[in-house]
Protein backbone atom coordinates (compact mmCIF):
# COMPACT_ATOMS: atom_id res chain seq x y z
CA UNK A 1 0.00 0.00 0.00
CA UNK A 2 2.69 2.42 1.03
CA UNK A 3 4.79 1.29 -1.92
CA UNK A 4 1.98 2.00 -4.33
CA UNK A 5 1.51 5.44 -2.79
CA UNK A 6 5.14 6.33 -3.33
CA UNK A 7 5.00 5.01 -6.86
CA UNK A 8 2.04 7.28 -7.59
CA UNK A 9 3.76 10.30 -6.08
CA UNK A 10 6.87 9.74 -8.15
CA UNK A 11 4.74 9.23 -11.22
CA UNK A 12 3.10 12.63 -10.70
CA UNK A 13 6.45 14.34 -10.16
CA UNK A 14 7.91 12.62 -13.20
CA UNK A 15 4.99 13.65 -15.42
CA UNK A 16 5.48 17.25 -14.35
CA UNK A 17 9.23 16.97 -14.94
CA UNK A 18 8.66 15.65 -18.45
CA UNK A 19 6.16 18.43 -19.15
CA UNK A 20 8.71 21.00 -17.95
CA UNK A 21 11.75 19.66 -19.74
CA UNK A 22 10.46 17.93 -22.84
CA UNK A 23 9.78 21.01 -24.98
CA UNK A 24 13.39 22.08 -24.37
CA UNK A 25 14.75 18.64 -25.32
CA UNK A 26 12.50 18.63 -28.36
CA UNK A 27 13.92 22.02 -29.36
CA UNK A 28 17.43 20.63 -29.15
CA UNK A 29 16.42 17.61 -31.24
CA UNK A 30 14.90 19.60 -34.05
CA UNK A 31 17.89 21.93 -34.11
CA UNK A 32 19.84 18.90 -35.37
CA UNK A 33 17.39 17.86 -38.06
CA UNK A 34 16.75 19.00 -41.59
CA UNK A 35 13.34 19.78 -42.99
CA UNK A 36 12.92 16.34 -44.46
CA UNK A 37 13.42 14.79 -41.04
CA UNK A 38 11.08 17.31 -39.47
CA UNK A 39 8.23 17.15 -41.93
CA UNK A 40 8.19 13.51 -42.94
CA UNK A 41 8.81 11.86 -39.57
CA UNK A 42 7.20 11.95 -36.16
CA UNK A 43 8.21 15.00 -34.15
CA UNK A 44 9.38 12.63 -31.41
CA UNK A 45 11.85 10.74 -33.55
CA UNK A 46 15.59 11.18 -33.21
CA UNK A 47 17.43 12.93 -36.05
CA UNK A 48 18.55 10.44 -38.74
CA UNK A 49 21.85 12.27 -38.81
CA UNK A 50 23.05 14.96 -36.38
CA UNK A 51 23.19 18.07 -38.52
CA UNK A 52 25.55 20.34 -36.63
CA UNK A 53 25.85 22.37 -39.82
CA UNK A 54 22.59 24.07 -38.78
CA UNK A 55 24.61 25.78 -36.07
CA UNK A 56 27.39 26.74 -38.47
CA UNK A 57 24.83 28.13 -40.88
CA UNK A 58 23.09 30.42 -38.39
CA UNK A 59 26.33 31.54 -36.78
CA UNK A 60 27.70 32.56 -40.17
CA UNK A 61 24.33 34.10 -40.96
CA UNK A 62 25.17 36.81 -38.44
CA UNK A 63 23.82 35.75 -35.07
CA UNK A 64 27.28 36.51 -33.66
CA UNK A 65 26.62 40.26 -33.60
CA UNK A 66 23.50 39.79 -31.47
CA UNK A 67 25.40 37.41 -29.25
CA UNK A 68 28.22 39.86 -28.47
CA UNK A 69 25.75 42.70 -27.99
CA UNK A 70 23.88 40.58 -25.44
CA UNK A 71 27.12 39.79 -23.67
CA UNK A 72 28.51 43.28 -23.31
CA UNK A 73 25.19 44.95 -22.56
CA UNK A 74 24.35 42.33 -19.95
CA UNK A 75 27.81 42.61 -18.39
CA UNK A 76 28.01 46.42 -18.26
CA UNK A 77 24.50 46.71 -16.85
CA UNK A 78 25.26 44.09 -14.19
CA UNK A 79 28.44 45.89 -13.09
CA UNK A 80 26.69 49.27 -12.86
CA UNK A 81 23.63 47.84 -11.11
CA UNK A 82 25.54 45.86 -8.51
CA UNK A 83 28.01 48.71 -7.84
CA UNK A 84 25.35 51.42 -7.44
CA UNK A 85 23.04 49.10 -5.51
CA UNK A 86 25.87 48.12 -3.13
CA UNK A 87 26.79 51.77 -2.55
CA UNK A 88 23.18 52.71 -1.87
CA UNK A 89 22.55 49.71 0.36
CA UNK A 90 25.72 50.45 2.34
CA UNK A 91 24.58 54.00 2.99
CA UNK A 92 21.00 52.95 3.77
CA UNK A 93 21.93 50.19 6.21
CA UNK A 94 25.23 51.26 7.75
CA UNK A 95 25.27 55.04 7.92
CA UNK A 96 23.21 57.37 10.07
CA UNK A 97 21.01 59.89 8.33
CA UNK A 98 17.46 61.16 8.52
CA UNK A 99 16.10 60.09 5.14
CA UNK A 100 17.37 56.53 4.91
CA UNK A 101 13.90 55.02 5.49
CA UNK A 102 12.34 57.31 2.90
CA UNK A 103 14.96 56.53 0.27
CA UNK A 104 14.62 52.82 0.94
CA UNK A 105 10.85 53.21 0.56
CA UNK A 106 11.33 54.79 -2.88
CA UNK A 107 13.39 51.84 -4.06
CA UNK A 108 10.79 49.41 -2.78
CA UNK A 109 7.96 51.27 -4.54
CA UNK A 110 10.05 50.98 -7.71
CA UNK A 111 9.53 47.21 -7.48
CA UNK A 112 5.81 47.50 -8.13
CA UNK A 113 5.87 49.64 -11.25
CA UNK A 114 4.77 47.95 -14.50
CA UNK A 115 7.34 48.91 -17.15
CA UNK A 116 4.58 49.39 -19.69
CA UNK A 117 3.32 52.34 -17.72
CA UNK A 118 6.59 54.17 -18.24
CA UNK A 119 7.85 53.02 -21.61
CA UNK A 120 6.26 55.80 -23.72
CA UNK A 121 7.92 58.66 -21.77
CA UNK A 122 11.19 56.72 -21.71
CA UNK A 123 11.00 56.45 -25.47
CA UNK A 124 10.40 60.18 -25.91
CA UNK A 125 13.11 61.07 -23.36
CA UNK A 126 15.68 58.98 -25.22
CA UNK A 127 14.48 60.44 -28.51
CA UNK A 128 15.17 63.96 -27.18
CA UNK A 129 18.74 63.19 -26.14
CA UNK A 130 19.50 61.11 -29.23
CA UNK A 131 19.76 57.84 -27.38
CA UNK A 132 17.19 56.00 -29.47
CA UNK A 133 18.90 53.24 -31.43
CA UNK A 134 21.87 53.53 -29.11
CA UNK A 135 22.76 50.55 -26.92
CA UNK A 136 23.45 52.84 -23.94
CA UNK A 137 19.74 53.54 -23.65
CA UNK A 138 19.20 49.88 -22.80
CA UNK A 139 22.19 49.72 -20.48
CA UNK A 140 20.78 52.68 -18.51
CA UNK A 141 17.24 51.30 -18.34
CA UNK A 142 18.42 47.83 -17.29
CA UNK A 143 20.49 49.42 -14.55
CA UNK A 144 17.65 51.60 -13.30
CA UNK A 145 14.98 48.90 -13.40
CA UNK A 146 17.15 46.24 -11.73
CA UNK A 147 18.29 48.50 -8.87
CA UNK A 148 15.21 47.94 -6.64
CA UNK A 149 15.35 44.13 -6.74
CA UNK A 150 19.15 44.14 -6.33
CA UNK A 151 18.97 46.43 -3.30
CA UNK A 152 16.23 44.25 -1.84
CA UNK A 153 18.39 41.13 -2.06
CA UNK A 154 21.49 42.92 -0.69
CA UNK A 155 19.60 44.52 2.18
CA UNK A 156 19.25 41.51 4.46
CA UNK A 157 22.93 40.67 4.14
CA UNK A 158 24.11 44.21 4.91
CA UNK A 159 21.96 44.33 8.05
CA UNK A 160 23.71 41.25 9.41
CA UNK A 161 27.26 42.63 9.04
CA UNK A 162 28.73 43.24 12.51
CA UNK A 163 29.27 46.93 13.31
CA UNK A 164 32.58 46.15 15.07
CA UNK A 165 34.25 45.97 11.67
CA UNK A 166 33.40 49.55 10.86
CA UNK A 167 34.32 50.73 14.32
CA UNK A 168 37.71 49.06 14.19
CA UNK A 169 38.40 50.34 10.69
CA UNK A 170 37.46 53.91 11.53
CA UNK A 171 39.52 53.79 14.75
CA UNK A 172 42.51 52.78 12.66
CA UNK A 173 41.95 55.89 10.59
CA UNK A 174 40.47 54.18 7.57
CA UNK A 175 38.47 56.43 5.23
CA UNK A 176 34.90 55.52 4.33
CA UNK A 177 35.82 54.87 0.72
CA UNK A 178 38.52 52.45 1.85
CA UNK A 179 36.15 50.89 4.35
CA UNK A 180 33.50 50.35 1.68
CA UNK A 181 35.63 49.24 -1.27
CA UNK A 182 38.33 47.34 0.58
CA UNK A 183 36.48 45.83 3.55
CA UNK A 184 32.69 45.80 3.17
CA UNK A 185 32.42 45.06 -0.56
CA UNK A 186 34.66 41.97 -0.44
CA UNK A 187 32.65 40.69 2.53
CA UNK A 188 29.43 40.80 0.50
CA UNK A 189 30.72 38.60 -2.33
CA UNK A 190 28.33 35.70 -1.58
CA UNK A 191 25.19 37.84 -1.80
CA UNK A 192 26.68 39.88 -4.64
CA UNK A 193 27.07 36.76 -6.74
CA UNK A 194 23.39 35.98 -6.15
CA UNK A 195 22.42 39.42 -7.43
CA UNK A 196 24.77 39.05 -10.41
CA UNK A 197 22.99 35.85 -11.43
CA UNK A 198 19.53 37.37 -11.05
CA UNK A 199 20.59 40.41 -13.07
CA UNK A 200 22.11 38.17 -15.68
CA UNK A 201 18.87 36.23 -16.17
CA UNK A 202 16.85 39.46 -16.42
CA UNK A 203 19.21 41.30 -18.76
CA UNK A 204 19.95 38.40 -21.04
CA UNK A 205 16.26 37.69 -21.58
CA UNK A 206 14.90 41.23 -21.64
CA UNK A 207 12.71 41.94 -24.62
CA UNK A 208 10.50 45.04 -24.44
CA UNK A 209 13.15 47.72 -23.99
CA UNK A 210 15.37 46.44 -26.80
CA UNK A 211 12.39 45.94 -29.05
CA UNK A 212 11.29 49.53 -28.44
CA UNK A 213 14.54 51.48 -28.29
CA UNK A 214 16.74 49.68 -30.83
CA UNK A 215 16.00 49.52 -34.53
CA UNK A 216 19.29 48.75 -36.30
CA UNK A 217 20.44 45.17 -36.51
CA UNK A 218 23.97 46.00 -35.41
CA UNK A 219 22.78 47.00 -31.90
CA UNK A 220 20.13 44.34 -31.30
CA UNK A 221 20.56 41.76 -28.58
CA UNK A 222 19.77 38.07 -28.98
CA UNK A 223 16.18 38.19 -27.70
CA UNK A 224 15.10 40.68 -30.34
CA UNK A 225 17.68 39.74 -32.96
CA UNK A 226 16.54 36.14 -33.19
CA UNK A 227 13.01 37.38 -33.89
CA UNK A 228 13.92 38.70 -37.36
CA UNK A 229 16.51 36.02 -37.78
CA UNK A 230 13.71 33.51 -37.57
CA UNK A 231 11.88 35.51 -40.22
CA UNK A 232 14.75 34.81 -42.64
CA UNK A 233 14.58 31.08 -42.02
CA UNK A 234 10.79 30.97 -42.00
CA UNK A 235 10.57 27.39 -43.18
CA UNK A 236 13.94 26.02 -42.14
CA UNK A 237 13.04 24.57 -38.76
CA UNK A 238 16.50 23.18 -38.15
CA UNK A 239 18.05 26.63 -38.48
CA UNK A 240 15.38 28.13 -36.22
CA UNK A 241 16.05 25.46 -33.62
CA UNK A 242 19.80 26.11 -33.76
CA UNK A 243 19.21 29.86 -33.36
CA UNK A 244 17.05 29.31 -30.29
CA UNK A 245 19.48 26.85 -28.73
CA UNK A 246 22.35 29.33 -29.17
CA UNK A 247 20.27 32.04 -27.53
CA UNK A 248 19.40 30.00 -24.44
CA UNK A 249 22.68 28.14 -24.05
CA UNK A 250 24.64 30.70 -21.97
CA UNK A 251 21.90 30.88 -19.34
CA UNK A 252 21.52 27.11 -19.22
CA UNK A 253 25.28 26.73 -18.79
CA UNK A 254 25.31 29.34 -16.03
CA UNK A 255 22.49 27.41 -14.37
CA UNK A 256 24.43 24.18 -14.65
CA UNK A 257 27.43 25.67 -12.86
CA UNK A 258 25.74 27.99 -10.40
CA UNK A 259 22.38 26.34 -9.88
CA UNK A 260 22.44 26.82 -6.12
CA UNK A 261 23.07 30.54 -6.51
CA UNK A 262 20.26 30.77 -9.05
CA UNK A 263 17.86 28.94 -6.77
CA UNK A 264 18.88 31.14 -3.84
CA UNK A 265 18.58 34.30 -5.89
CA UNK A 266 15.17 33.51 -7.32
CA UNK A 267 13.70 32.52 -3.98
CA UNK A 268 15.12 35.52 -2.15
CA UNK A 269 14.04 37.92 -4.86
CA UNK A 270 10.50 36.64 -4.72
CA UNK A 271 9.61 35.88 -1.14
CA UNK A 272 10.61 39.22 0.30
CA UNK A 273 8.62 40.98 -2.41
CA UNK B 1 32.82 57.31 14.93
CA UNK B 2 29.29 58.66 14.61
CA UNK B 3 30.64 61.73 12.94
CA UNK B 4 32.35 59.69 10.26
CA UNK B 5 29.34 57.44 9.73
CA UNK B 6 26.99 60.38 9.23
CA UNK B 7 29.11 62.38 6.83
CA UNK B 8 26.55 64.06 4.57
CA UNK B 9 28.88 64.33 1.57
CA UNK B 10 29.68 60.66 1.59
CA UNK B 11 26.02 59.69 1.99
CA UNK B 12 25.00 61.89 -0.93
CA UNK B 13 27.85 60.66 -3.09
CA UNK B 14 26.99 57.00 -2.50
CA UNK B 15 23.23 57.10 -2.76
CA UNK B 16 22.92 59.63 -5.57
CA UNK B 17 23.72 57.45 -8.61
CA UNK B 18 21.06 54.90 -7.69
CA UNK B 19 18.55 57.50 -6.61
CA UNK B 20 18.99 59.58 -9.76
CA UNK B 21 18.60 56.52 -11.96
CA UNK B 22 15.31 55.39 -10.42
CA UNK B 23 14.08 58.97 -10.18
CA UNK B 24 14.76 59.87 -13.80
CA UNK B 25 13.99 56.51 -15.41
CA UNK B 26 11.21 55.10 -13.22
CA UNK B 27 9.34 57.84 -11.34
CA UNK B 28 9.50 60.77 -13.76
CA UNK B 29 8.23 58.61 -16.67
CA UNK B 30 5.27 57.49 -14.55
CA UNK B 31 4.19 61.07 -13.97
CA UNK B 32 4.77 61.87 -17.65
CA UNK B 33 2.57 58.93 -18.68
CA UNK B 34 -0.34 60.44 -16.81
CA UNK B 35 0.44 63.82 -18.38
CA UNK B 36 0.82 62.51 -21.96
CA UNK B 37 -2.56 60.86 -21.49
CA UNK B 38 -4.05 64.36 -21.57
CA UNK B 39 -2.58 65.03 -25.01
CA UNK B 40 -3.41 64.36 -28.60
CA UNK B 41 0.06 63.31 -29.77
CA UNK B 42 1.62 61.08 -32.41
CA UNK B 43 4.96 60.79 -30.58
CA UNK B 44 6.94 63.11 -32.85
CA UNK B 45 4.85 66.18 -33.74
CA UNK B 46 3.48 68.84 -31.39
CA UNK B 47 1.31 67.85 -28.44
CA UNK B 48 -2.19 69.20 -28.22
CA UNK B 49 -3.88 69.39 -24.84
CA UNK B 50 -7.27 67.70 -24.97
CA UNK B 51 -8.04 67.26 -21.28
CA UNK B 52 -9.54 63.96 -20.18
CA UNK B 53 -10.73 62.93 -23.63
CA UNK B 54 -8.27 60.01 -23.94
CA UNK B 55 -9.22 58.72 -20.50
CA UNK B 56 -12.94 59.01 -21.26
CA UNK B 57 -12.44 57.24 -24.59
CA UNK B 58 -10.46 54.50 -22.85
CA UNK B 59 -13.23 53.89 -20.35
CA UNK B 60 -15.73 53.57 -23.22
CA UNK B 61 -13.36 51.50 -25.35
CA UNK B 62 -14.68 47.92 -25.72
CA UNK B 63 -11.30 46.71 -26.97
CA UNK B 64 -9.61 47.98 -23.84
CA UNK B 65 -12.10 46.21 -21.58
CA UNK B 66 -11.81 43.06 -23.65
CA UNK B 67 -8.04 43.12 -23.19
CA UNK B 68 -8.53 43.84 -19.47
CA UNK B 69 -10.84 40.83 -19.26
CA UNK B 70 -8.14 38.65 -20.83
CA UNK B 71 -5.61 39.96 -18.30
CA UNK B 72 -7.99 39.14 -15.45
CA UNK B 73 -8.62 35.66 -16.87
CA UNK B 74 -4.86 35.11 -16.91
CA UNK B 75 -4.73 36.27 -13.30
CA UNK B 76 -7.45 33.77 -12.35
CA UNK B 77 -5.69 30.94 -14.19
CA UNK B 78 -2.32 31.76 -12.65
CA UNK B 79 -3.79 31.91 -9.16
CA UNK B 80 -5.64 28.63 -9.64
CA UNK B 81 -2.48 26.95 -10.91
CA UNK B 82 -0.80 27.86 -7.62
CA UNK B 83 -2.79 24.99 -6.08
CA UNK B 84 -1.04 22.48 -8.35
CA UNK B 85 2.37 24.01 -7.62
CA UNK B 86 1.61 23.88 -3.90
CA UNK B 87 0.67 20.18 -4.08
CA UNK B 88 3.84 19.37 -6.02
CA UNK B 89 5.94 21.25 -3.48
CA UNK B 90 4.27 19.42 -0.59
CA UNK B 91 5.21 16.11 -2.22
CA UNK B 92 8.74 17.33 -2.99
CA UNK B 93 9.30 18.51 0.56
CA UNK B 94 8.15 15.26 2.16
CA UNK B 95 11.73 14.00 2.19
CA UNK B 96 11.53 12.35 -1.15
CA UNK B 97 14.65 11.18 -2.98
CA UNK B 98 15.76 13.35 -5.90
CA UNK B 99 13.73 16.36 -4.75
CA UNK B 100 16.58 18.78 -5.43
CA UNK B 101 17.13 17.50 -8.94
CA UNK B 102 13.41 17.58 -9.79
CA UNK B 103 13.08 21.10 -8.44
CA UNK B 104 15.95 22.20 -10.67
CA UNK B 105 14.42 20.55 -13.72
CA UNK B 106 11.14 22.34 -13.03
CA UNK B 107 12.99 25.65 -12.95
CA UNK B 108 14.58 25.44 -16.41
CA UNK B 109 11.77 27.14 -18.41
CA UNK B 110 12.02 30.15 -16.09
CA UNK B 111 15.56 30.78 -17.37
CA UNK B 112 14.68 30.98 -21.05
CA UNK B 113 13.91 34.24 -22.81
CA UNK B 114 10.31 34.89 -23.71
CA UNK B 115 11.20 35.05 -27.40
CA UNK B 116 12.76 31.60 -27.25
CA UNK B 117 9.80 30.26 -25.27
CA UNK B 118 7.37 31.88 -27.68
CA UNK B 119 9.10 30.48 -30.77
CA UNK B 120 9.38 27.06 -29.16
CA UNK B 121 5.68 26.94 -28.31
CA UNK B 122 4.67 28.27 -31.72
CA UNK B 123 6.39 25.12 -33.00
CA UNK B 124 4.71 22.96 -30.36
CA UNK B 125 1.30 24.36 -31.39
CA UNK B 126 2.01 24.08 -35.12
CA UNK B 127 -1.12 22.44 -36.58
CA UNK B 128 0.59 20.18 -39.13
CA UNK B 129 3.71 18.81 -37.47
CA UNK B 130 3.85 20.38 -34.03
CA UNK B 131 4.40 18.21 -30.99
CA UNK B 132 0.94 18.74 -29.53
CA UNK B 133 -1.18 17.89 -32.56
CA UNK B 134 1.05 14.96 -33.54
CA UNK B 135 0.45 13.60 -30.07
CA UNK B 136 -3.30 14.24 -30.27
CA UNK B 137 -3.62 12.57 -33.68
CA UNK B 138 -1.59 9.62 -32.41
CA UNK B 139 -4.04 9.03 -29.56
CA UNK B 140 -6.97 9.26 -31.95
CA UNK B 141 -8.19 12.86 -31.90
CA UNK B 142 -9.45 13.50 -35.42
CA UNK B 143 -9.38 17.22 -35.92
CA UNK B 144 -7.21 18.91 -33.31
CA UNK B 145 -7.60 22.70 -33.41
CA UNK B 146 -5.01 24.94 -35.03
CA UNK B 147 -4.42 26.44 -31.61
CA UNK B 148 -3.02 29.90 -32.26
CA UNK B 149 -5.26 30.69 -35.22
CA UNK B 150 -8.63 30.05 -33.60
CA UNK B 151 -10.10 32.96 -31.67
CA UNK B 152 -12.02 30.69 -29.29
CA UNK B 153 -9.00 28.72 -28.07
CA UNK B 154 -6.00 31.00 -28.63
CA UNK B 155 -6.18 32.65 -25.22
CA UNK B 156 -6.18 29.33 -23.35
CA UNK B 157 -3.49 27.94 -25.65
CA UNK B 158 -1.27 30.88 -24.69
CA UNK B 159 -1.92 30.40 -20.97
CA UNK B 160 -0.24 26.98 -21.12
CA UNK B 161 3.29 28.21 -21.93
CA UNK B 162 2.86 30.98 -19.37
CA UNK B 163 2.02 28.44 -16.66
CA UNK B 164 4.87 26.27 -17.96
CA UNK B 165 7.27 29.19 -17.72
CA UNK B 166 6.46 30.05 -14.10
CA UNK B 167 5.81 26.59 -12.60
CA UNK B 168 9.37 26.15 -11.38
CA UNK B 169 9.44 29.63 -9.88
CA UNK B 170 6.46 29.04 -7.60
CA UNK B 171 7.45 25.46 -6.78
CA UNK B 172 10.86 26.78 -5.75
CA UNK B 173 9.34 29.42 -3.45
CA UNK B 174 6.96 26.94 -1.78
CA UNK B 175 9.69 24.35 -1.45
CA UNK B 176 12.04 26.86 0.20
CA UNK B 177 9.29 27.87 2.64
CA UNK B 178 8.43 24.25 3.45
CA UNK B 179 12.09 23.48 4.09
CA UNK B 180 12.16 26.28 6.66
CA UNK B 181 9.55 24.61 8.86
CA UNK B 182 11.33 23.31 11.96
CA UNK B 183 11.74 19.55 11.95
CA UNK B 184 10.57 19.32 15.59
CA UNK B 185 7.02 20.38 14.68
CA UNK B 186 6.65 17.63 12.10
CA UNK B 187 8.25 15.09 14.47
CA UNK B 188 5.88 16.04 17.27
CA UNK B 189 2.88 15.55 14.97
CA UNK B 190 4.18 12.17 13.89
CA UNK B 191 4.49 11.06 17.49
CA UNK B 192 0.90 12.14 18.06
CA UNK B 193 -0.04 9.79 15.23
CA UNK B 194 -0.72 12.24 12.41
CA UNK B 195 -0.76 10.75 8.90
CA UNK B 196 1.43 12.26 6.15
CA UNK B 197 -1.66 13.86 4.63
CA UNK B 198 -2.65 15.41 7.93
CA UNK B 199 0.88 16.71 8.41
CA UNK B 200 0.84 18.24 4.94
CA UNK B 201 -2.53 19.96 5.15
CA UNK B 202 -3.02 20.59 8.87
CA UNK B 203 0.50 21.55 9.83
CA UNK B 204 2.74 22.46 6.90
CA UNK B 205 0.18 24.31 4.79
CA UNK B 206 -1.02 26.66 7.56
CA UNK B 207 2.60 27.39 8.46
CA UNK B 208 3.50 28.61 4.96
CA UNK B 209 0.24 30.52 4.42
CA UNK B 210 2.18 33.80 4.59
CA UNK B 211 4.31 32.78 1.62
CA UNK B 212 1.24 31.48 -0.24
CA UNK B 213 -0.35 34.90 0.13
CA UNK B 214 2.75 36.60 -1.25
CA UNK B 215 2.65 34.31 -4.27
CA UNK B 216 -1.02 35.12 -4.86
CA UNK B 217 -0.11 38.80 -5.03
CA UNK B 218 2.83 38.01 -7.33
CA UNK B 219 0.69 35.86 -9.64
CA UNK B 220 -2.13 38.41 -9.89
CA UNK B 221 0.09 41.45 -10.38
CA UNK B 222 2.40 39.57 -12.76
CA UNK B 223 -0.61 38.52 -14.85
CA UNK B 224 -2.03 42.02 -15.09
CA UNK B 225 1.19 43.36 -16.57
CA UNK B 226 1.97 40.28 -18.65
CA UNK B 227 3.17 41.05 -22.16
CA UNK B 228 6.21 39.36 -23.71
CA UNK B 229 5.00 35.91 -24.68
CA UNK B 230 1.66 37.09 -25.98
CA UNK B 231 3.24 39.85 -28.05
CA UNK B 232 5.68 37.46 -29.72
CA UNK B 233 3.35 34.48 -30.13
CA UNK B 234 0.22 36.10 -31.51
CA UNK B 235 0.64 39.87 -31.33
CA UNK B 236 -2.73 39.88 -29.57
CA UNK B 237 -4.46 38.18 -32.48
CA UNK B 238 -6.28 36.71 -34.20
CA UNK B 239 -8.46 39.80 -34.24
CA UNK B 240 -7.77 40.80 -30.63
CA UNK B 241 -8.70 37.39 -29.23
CA UNK B 242 -5.51 37.19 -27.16
CA UNK B 243 -4.92 40.89 -26.53
CA UNK B 244 -4.03 41.86 -22.96
CA UNK B 245 -3.80 45.34 -21.42
CA UNK B 246 -0.06 45.76 -21.94
CA UNK B 247 -0.09 44.50 -25.53
CA UNK B 248 -3.04 46.76 -26.37
CA UNK B 249 -1.20 49.75 -24.92
CA UNK B 250 1.99 48.86 -26.78
CA UNK B 251 0.18 48.47 -30.06
CA UNK B 252 -1.59 51.83 -29.72
CA UNK B 253 1.65 53.67 -29.04
CA UNK B 254 4.28 51.94 -31.12
CA UNK B 255 2.26 50.52 -34.02
CA UNK B 256 -0.53 53.06 -34.48
CA UNK B 257 1.59 56.02 -33.26
CA UNK B 258 -1.25 57.06 -30.99
CA UNK B 259 1.03 58.05 -28.10
CA UNK B 260 -1.52 60.15 -26.24
CA UNK B 261 -4.15 57.44 -26.15
CA UNK B 262 -1.51 54.76 -25.48
CA UNK B 263 -0.28 56.78 -22.51
CA UNK B 264 -3.80 57.02 -21.11
CA UNK B 265 -4.12 53.23 -21.34
CA UNK B 266 -0.65 52.86 -19.79
CA UNK B 267 -1.71 55.07 -16.88
CA UNK B 268 -4.93 53.09 -16.42
CA UNK B 269 -2.83 49.91 -16.43
CA UNK B 270 -0.78 51.37 -13.58
CA UNK B 271 -3.86 52.40 -11.59
CA UNK B 272 -5.61 49.05 -12.13
CA UNK B 273 -2.44 47.19 -11.08
CA UNK B 274 -2.07 49.29 -7.93
CA UNK B 275 -5.75 48.96 -6.97
CA UNK B 276 -5.79 45.20 -7.54
CA UNK B 277 -2.53 44.80 -5.59
CA UNK B 278 -4.08 46.74 -2.73
CA UNK B 279 -7.28 44.64 -2.81
CA UNK B 280 -5.44 41.31 -3.00
CA UNK B 281 -3.12 42.36 -0.18
CA UNK B 282 -6.09 43.40 1.96
CA UNK B 283 -7.98 40.23 1.16
CA UNK B 284 -5.05 38.01 2.05
CA UNK B 285 -3.79 39.97 5.05
CA UNK B 286 -3.57 38.03 8.30
CA UNK B 287 -4.32 39.59 11.64
CA UNK B 288 -1.76 37.53 13.46
CA UNK B 289 1.62 36.43 12.28
CA UNK B 290 2.39 32.77 12.78
CA UNK B 291 5.35 32.32 15.06
CA UNK B 292 7.41 29.20 15.22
Amino acid sequence: MKRAGYFLLYLCLAVVAVFQIFPVVWLFLFSLKDNQDIFSKSPFSLPTEFRWENYEKVWEGGIGTYFWNSIWITAVAIILTVLFASMATFVITRMQWKFSKLVLGLFMVGLMIPIHSSIIPLFSMFLHVNLIDNPWSIVITYTAYNLPITIMILLGFYYTLPSEIEEAAIMDGCSIHRLFFRIILPMTIPVMSTTVIINMIYNWNEFVFVNTFISSDQYKTLTVGIQNFIGQYMTDWGAIGATLVISVLPILLAFLFFSNKVVEGISSSAVKG
Amino acid sequence: MNKVMSNKWIITLYVLPALLLIGVFIFVPLILTGYYGLMDWDGIGAMKFIGLENYINAIQDDKFWESALHSFLLAVFSTASLIIYLLISLILASKIKGADLLRKIYLIPMLLSSVAIAQLWIKVFNPTNGMLNSLLTAIGVDNPPSWLAEPSVVLYAIFIPILWQYAGFYILIYYAALKNIPETLVEAAKIDGATPLQIAFKIKLPLIMGVVKVTIVLAVVGSLKYFDLIYVMTGGGPNGASEVMASYMYKLAFTSNNFGYGSAIGFLLLIITLIVTFIVRKATATKEEIQY
